[in-house]
C-alpha cells in the first residue's frame, strides 16, 4: 500500500481521460509517486548524450537524468544552466528502455512544461541549474508527469512534497565528489523524523504544531509524517557520490536509491564504474560484495574531489529558503 | 503448514508487495510469513515468490551475478508458485520487445510463452489507473494501476488470459505461475494476492 498524504483531488495534472470508451485516470499521486516507487534500490545516472545512456542501461541502471554538462562541468562553466537540448534528451529516449528524466530550473514553470511536452518520465527540478525563481519553486500539483525536488532538510522535503513533489532527493553537494554533504542532509532528515516521530508517539499535539510552524507547512502533512516515521514519498541520495562504497553508505543510511552525477562520466573508467556502483546499490548490505564492486574501480581514475569549505558557489543553497 | 512467501529484493517496491502480501496472510487467517529475499539460498527455502515490479533491465541483471536467476528458474520449474508483477511478468517471459527501441537483449526466465511489449501504452505521461476485471478467478472489479506498463500481444497455446485491458492482454497464468502488467501492491485491494497466498498454500498441503 502506497502512503498517499498529501494528495489532492484538485490537482490541475490529474486528467480523466477515455481509452476506447473505458474511463481511465492519469497523473493522480497513485501513478505519479507509485513511478518513483518501481526505481527503489537502483541507481539514476546524469548523461549529457546517447552514448553514456546505453552505458547506463547496460550497467543496470533503472534511469538516465538527461543534462547539458555534468554539474561537475556546469560548475566549472559558470554563467546560466539551463534544461538540456530537446533534440538530445529526444535522442536518447529512442535509444534506451529505461526512463528518462531530465532537469528543469527551479522556479521555471515553462522549462517543466516543455519537458512534460517532450514526455520525459520524471522532471527534476534541480539546484544544479541556475534558478529562475528563488522564492517560488514549481506548483507541481499542475503536472501530470511527476517531479523529484531535492531537500536539505525535513522541512525542505516537506514544502516540497507540498507543492506536489513525487520523489526527493537530497541535495547533497553537486558536482563536487564529496559524498559528505548528502551523508549530512540524509542525517538531518532522519534526525528530524525520529524527532516528529516522538512527539506523534507521545501524543503531545501542540508540539507537532509547533514543528510545522518551524517547518513551514501544514499541520497535516507533519502529522502523517510523523505517524508514518518516514517521508511519503521515495527517498533517494544525490549530491558527491562517486564510489561503490559512498552509495552503499547512503543506502545503509535508508535511501531508497541514489542518484550519481558527475561521478561516473567524469572518471577515467565510466562503464566499470557504473556497473560497480549499481551493483553496491544492489547488494549494499553485503560487505563482500561491496568490496568486489570497489575492486572493480581504480581511485586513480576517481574525479578529483573538491572541499565543500572552500566552494565558490554552493548549489544546495538555492531555493532552500523558500 | 507455515508458508514461506518470499519479495525478490533486487530492486524495485519490495516493501509495499510484502506489505499487500502480509495483509493477504492476515485476512485469509492462514499460518505464513513473508520475507524479503536476494540469495539462492533464501530463495531455495520459499514455497511462493513475488517477483516485484521495478525495471526488468536491471532485476534481470543483478539476479544473473548472484546466481538467484537460476534457482528462481529451478524453483518454478519445480512448481512453486510465482506472481510477477509489471518487471516481474517481463522476467518470466520468453522474449520481451520494447515499443520504441525494438528486440531487447536482457537476462530473462522464460517460463511463460507469451509475446510481450514493454512500455506497451507509452511512457509515464501516459501511466494510468482504470478499473478492470479479472472474472475467471473471481475478481470482478480490480483498481488497475498501469505504469510504463507492458502488455502481452499473443500467448501460448498453454498460457490462460486472465484479463484484458482494450483488447490488449494485462494478466496471464499458467498452472502455478501468474504475470499482471499492473500493480496490485499500489492499491489497498488485495484480492489478487490473496488468490495467490491461496494458490501458494493449496500448492504446499
Amino acid at each position: 500500500m502506497l502512503p498517499l498524504s498529501g494528495e489532492r483531488q484538485d490537482a490541475k495534472g490529474i486528467i480523466y481521460d477515455k481509452i476506447n470508451s473505458i474511463d481511465t485516470l492519469r497523473g493522480s499521486s497513485t501513478v505519479k509517486r507509485g513511478f518513483a516507487h518501481m526505481l527503489k534500490n537502483g541507481v539514476v545516472m546524469d548523461v549529457t548524450n546517447v552514448e553514456q545512456a546505453l552505458i547506463a542501461e547496460e550497467a543496470g541502471a533503472v534511469s538516465v537524468m538527461v543534462l547539458d554538462k555534468l554539474p561537475s562541468e556546469v560548475r566549472k562553466a559558470g554563467g546560466v544552466a539551463r534544461t538540456a537540448s530537446i533534440r538530445i534528451i529526444e535522442e536518447i529516449m529512442d535509444s534506451v528502455t529505461i526512463p528518462v528524466m531530465a532537469k528543469c530550473r527551479i522556479g521555471h514553470v515553462n522549462e517543466a512544461l516543455v519537458l512534460q511536452e517532450t514526455d520525459v518520465d520524471m522532471i527534476d527540478e534541480s539546484e544544479v541549474l541556475t534558478p529562475a525563481d528563488e522564492l517560488r519553486h514549481i506548483w507541481k500539483w499542475d503536472f501530470t508527469t511527476p517531479v523529484v525536488n531535492g531537500a536539505r532538510s525535513l522541512a525542505e522535503a516537506l514544502r516540497r512534497i507540498e507543492e506536489g513533489a513525487s520523489m526527493i532527493r537530497t541535495k547533497g553537494e553537486p558536482g563536487t565528489g564529496n559524498v559528505a554533504e548528502a551523508i549530512k542532509h540524509i542525517k538531518k532528515v532522519n534526525d528530524e523524523l525520529r524527532t516528529i516521530k516522538a512527539i506523534y508517539d507521545s501524543g503531545d499535539n501542540q508540539d507537532l504544531v509547533r514543528m510545522a510552524r518551524e517547518f513551514k507547512v501544514s499541520y497535516d502533512i507533519v502529522e502523517q509524517t510523523a505517524k508514518l516515521g518516514r517521508l511519503p514519498v521515495v527517498n533517494f541520495a544525490a549530491g558527491g557520490i562517486a564510489t561503490p562504497a559512498d552509495a552503499a553508505y547512503l543506502m545503509s543510511l535508508g535511501c531508497d536509491g541514489i542518484f550519481v552525477g558527475s561521478g561516473i562520466f567524469n572518471s577515467d573508467d565510466a562503464k566499470e564504474r557504473a556497473r560497480a556502483i549499481v551493483l553496491a546499490t544492489t547488494f549494499w548490505n553485503e560487505s563482500d560484495k561491496v568490496k568486489e564492486a570497489q575492486k572493480m574501480i581504480d581511485e586513480r581514475q576517481s574525479m578529483l574531489g573538491l572541499d565543500v569549505n572552500t566552494l565558490e558557489l554552493r548549489m544546495q543553497d538555492r531555493g532552500g529558503s523558500a | 503448514m507455515s508458508l514461506t512467501v518470499g519479495v525478490l529484493s533486487i530492486q524495485g517496491d519490495v516493501q509495499e508487495n510484502i506489505l499487500s502480501a502480509k495483509s493477504a496472510i492476515d485476512e485469509l487467517g492462514i499460518d505464513g510469513t513473508v520475507i524479503d529475499v536476494k540469495t539462492s539460498e533464501e530463495i531455495s527455502q520459499l514455497d511462493g515468490l513475488i517477483i516485484p515490479g521495478g525495471e526488468s533491465t536491471t532485476i534481470g541483471q543483478m539476479s544473473l551475478v548472484n546466481g538467484s536467476l537460476k534457482v528462481i528458474k529451478e524453483k518454478i520449474e519445480g512448481g512453486m508458485p510465482v506472481l510477477g508483477i509489471c518487471a516481474g511478468m517481463i522476467m518470466l517471459s520468453n522474449t520481451a520487445n520494447d515499443r520504441v527501441v525494438g528486440k531487447t537483449d536482457q537476462p530473462l526466465l522464460g517460463i511463460l510463452d507469451i509475446k510481450l511489449e514493454r512500455n506497451s501504452f507509452g511512457r509515464q505521461r501516459e501511466s494510468f489507473e482504470s478499473d478492470i476485471s479479472l472474472d475467471s478467478i473471481n475478481i470482478p472489479k480490480f483498481n488497475g494501476v498501469f505504469i510504463r506498463a507492458p502488455s502481452v500481444s499473443d500467448v501460448g497455446s498453454d498460457v490462460e488470459i486472465l484479463s484484458k485491458f482494450n483488447n490488449r492482454i494485462i494478466a496471464v497464468k499458467k498452472g502455478n505461475v501468474i504475470g499482471t502488467a499492473f500493480h496490485p501492491e499500489l492499491t489497498k485491494d488485495t484480492s489478487l494476492h490473496k488468490y495467490f497466498i491461496n494458490l501458494v498454500n493449496t500448492s504446499k498441503n
